[in-house]
């Protein structure tokens, strides 16, 4: 996983609520077995006229989304993330994210980054202003800089942890290994197994 | 200050602990489909990592199988690449599959407890958000993304950071004629998709106590469309007596102990939940949904709302969307919608108690001409006990088209998908934009309204069908 630090790029609104994960990514693109290139498959359902902010020519190469309330809801499918960072997305802004699809962000290295709604409808205004704005977000102070106004977002400390130093979760559980064999060992004998009877 | 069940359960399987970090929670039982898991299996295979408990995990070949011609290759290419897929990867790392047409094989939340693999007490994970179906039997149970996946398998453990409880209960006694269904639609009604979110759900009260296992499975189901991780029950003698002679429940040595620890489970009479939200289960109606979420529902008697009437500017414009796209007018009554399709299973509502309420409105009756039905088992298991009570004659004999066992129409991943523009009334548990397919429109409801509708053709319950006597 890369480390994340500050990154600045253009901003493109999605002025929806509730945009769940079959928006994100509809279910038929889930047959793919690959783990990238899922791009073509980001809110496939919503596009096809040219209103769709991403096929708007002024958020060519966005990489800051910034999406209404409940973000991500609907089913856990992680692909929703990796579509969104497969189109170049290094951050989405919402003011509120559907827990699954935020923890799948933060395992995936996609910043999720939480504002009051005001915030976000500020921002939107400000791109509205000025299509293809270009805005700055840096992980460590947790700020979202705008031309003239800077915003302080919200994220797990946990999660802003790893995202700065780009770990990989299964690295940091395996230095558990013992922990891991110690409870194992307790385990009640009645649990059952998968192994066929 | 006593505990919650869903905290007995987590603080049990703590592995480690550190302040401000997520606690490191062991994972008594992974599920694994076909649709979330082969780039998990490709993930270990890219660092050299091996599965560390295939005995602890189980593979189900569910989501994107057809339902009919089960003999014949998959004729769509990713997902016979994506069943192949696991057939390889179950291979290679040593883990028990149940292949499409196996007398085992069926939608994975559904299996589970048939085969008893589900106990009070555990941690359950799958790359699904439905697993909350297993919090019935009060184990802690919930869907992960595929990276989480990848870790379990490596390490059978799952960094976690402590949900909050929530206590939802169901006072009193459920009218003749609602069902489990109704309640957990009623109660996303009253709180909102979102308003689980950050919660595990525990539903007590006489209205879930009186409940089958397979009832309060239909609840805990739902739980994930209230925004909630998972939901979960105190075992009691229901959960015992489901879980005795089940092929992988306690044997006869250890019953005792297992049984007195999952009656030790239920929340602690001094234990704190950090919210609680009650219902009174005498005024639940049949409930249908209107709109594109789950929380967008009413009683079959009402009407489409009027997006005017939600005080909330976010409620109104999110109503006049879903009104766009199901094609309904405010005001229409929920009764005079008429209907192209209705599916009956999924892991909500495909078990075999489900079927059985959608036979006993169906026998000797018709489909309306011109509407499709389809009966999807939610396992071979169940399909199997269906064609024993004869319940297969019932759904062929009425019109319905009598299928093998998957998740088939939840989510139109195999060949069962609803057209752009048609409407299904359905037993599954979303109605999101293009669930059933691009451009397809779904009411959620019970299995006896399912199969009311179907006689009728318009949204109707089993009282409507014997009040006027059609569709013989
Ligand atoms: S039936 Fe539907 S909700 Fe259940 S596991 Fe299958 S796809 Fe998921």
């Amino acid at each position: 996983m890369q480390k994340f630090t500050v990154h600045t790029g253009v901003a493109m609104p999605l002025k929806h609520t509730n945009v769940d994960t079959d928006q994100i990514i509809p279910s038929k693109f889930l047959k793919r077995i690959g783990r990238t290139g899922f791009q073509d498959a980001l809110f496939a359902d919503l596009r096809g006229d040219d209103q769709f902010p991403l096929d708007r020519p002024e958020f060519t190469g966005a990489s800051v989304l910034v999406a209404g309330a409940d973000f991500g809801t609907g089913s856990s499918r992680e692909h929703a993330v990796w579509a969104l960072m497969d189109h170049g997305f290094k951050v989405v802004i919402s003011p509120k994210f559907a827990d699954i699809f935020r923890g799948n962000c933060g395992k995936a290295g996609l910043v999720a980054a939480k504002v009051s709604q005001d915030e976000v409808e500020e921002i939107w205004n400000a791109i509205d202003a000025e299509p293809g704005l270009q805005i700055t977000v840096n992980l460590a102070e947790q700020t979202i800089t705008c031309p003239g106004r800077e915003y302080t977002f919200d994220i797990d400390n946990y999660v802003k942890w790893r995202l700065l130093e780009g770990l990989d979760d299964i690295d940091l559980t395996e230095l558990a290994g013992a922990d891991i064999e110690a409870f194992e060992a307790q385990r009640p004998h009645f649990l059952p197994t998968t192994v066929s009877r | 200050m006593g505990y919650t069940l869903a905290e007995k359960v987590w603080n049990s399987h703590i592995v480690r602990h550190e302040d401000g970090k997520p606690d490191l929670l062991y994972i008594d039982l992974h599920l694994v489909n076909e649709v979330t898991s082969p780039q998990a299996f490709e993930g270990l295979r890219l660092a050299g990592r091996s599965v560390r408990r295939p005995d602890l995990t189980l593979a189900m070949e569910d989501h994107n199988v057809p339902t009919i011609g089960i003999d014949k290759p998959i004729v769509d290419l990713t997902s016979r690449l994506q069943i192949q897929t696991l057939r390889e990867n179950c291979a290679a790392f040593g883990i028990n599959l149940f292949n499409m047409g196996s007398k085992d094989q069926g939608i994975v939340h559904v299996v589970g407890p048939q085969l008893g693999l589900t106990h009070p007490g555990m941690t359950i994970v799958c790359g699904d958000s439905h697993t909350s179906t297993h919090g019935a039997f009060g184990a802690l149970a919930f869907g992960i993304g595929t990276s989480e996946a990848e870790h379990v398998l490596a390490t059978q453990t799952l960094p976690l950071q402590p949900f909050k409880t929530m206590a939802v209960n169901i006072e009193g006694k459920l009218a003749a004629g609602v069902t489990s269904k109704d309640v957990i639609l009623a109660l996303i009604a009253q709180i909102g998709t979102g308003g689980g979110q950050g919660y595990v759900l525990e539903y007590r009260g006489e209205a879930i106590q009186e409940m089958s296992m397979e009832a309060r499975m239909t609840v805990c189901n739902m739980s994930v469309e209230a925004g909630a991780r998972a939901g979960l029950i105190a075992p009691d003698n229901k959960t015992i007596e489901y879980l005795r002679g089940k092929p992988h429940a306690p044997d006869e040595a250890e019953w005792a102990s297992a049984t007195q620890y999952w009656l030790s489970l239920a929340s602690d009479l001094d234990a704190v939940y950090d919210a609680e939200v009650t219902l009174d289960a005498a005024q639940i109606l049949p409930f249908v949904t209107w709109g594109t979420n789950p929380g967008q529902a009413v009683p079959i008697s009402g009407h489409v709302p009027d997006p005017d009437e939600f005080s909330e500017e976010r409620d109104r414009s999110a109503a006049k969307k879903s009104l766009a796209y199901m094609g309904l007018a405010a005001g229409t009554a929920m009764r005079d919608i008429p209907v192209d399709m209705v599916f009956l299973g999924s892991c909500t509502n495909g078990r075999i108690e489900d079927l059985r309420a959608a036979a006993t409105v169906l026998e000797g009756q018709r489909i309306k001409d011109g509407l499709q039905m389809l009966v999807v088992p939610g396992s071979m298991q169940v399909k199997a006990q269906a064609e024993k009570e004869g319940l297969d004659r019932i759904f062929l004999d009425a019109g319905a088209e009598w299928r093998f066992a998957g998740c088939s129409m939840c989510l139109g991943m195999n060949p069962d998908q609803v057209p752009a523009g048609k409407r299904c009334v359905s037993t599954s548990n979303r109605n999101f934009e293009g669930r059933q397919g691009r451009g397809s429109m779904t009411h959620l409801v019970s299995p006896p309204v399912a199969a009311a509708t179907a006689i009728r053709g318009t949204i109707s319950t089993p009282a409507d069908v014997v009040k006027t006597g059609t569709g013989h």
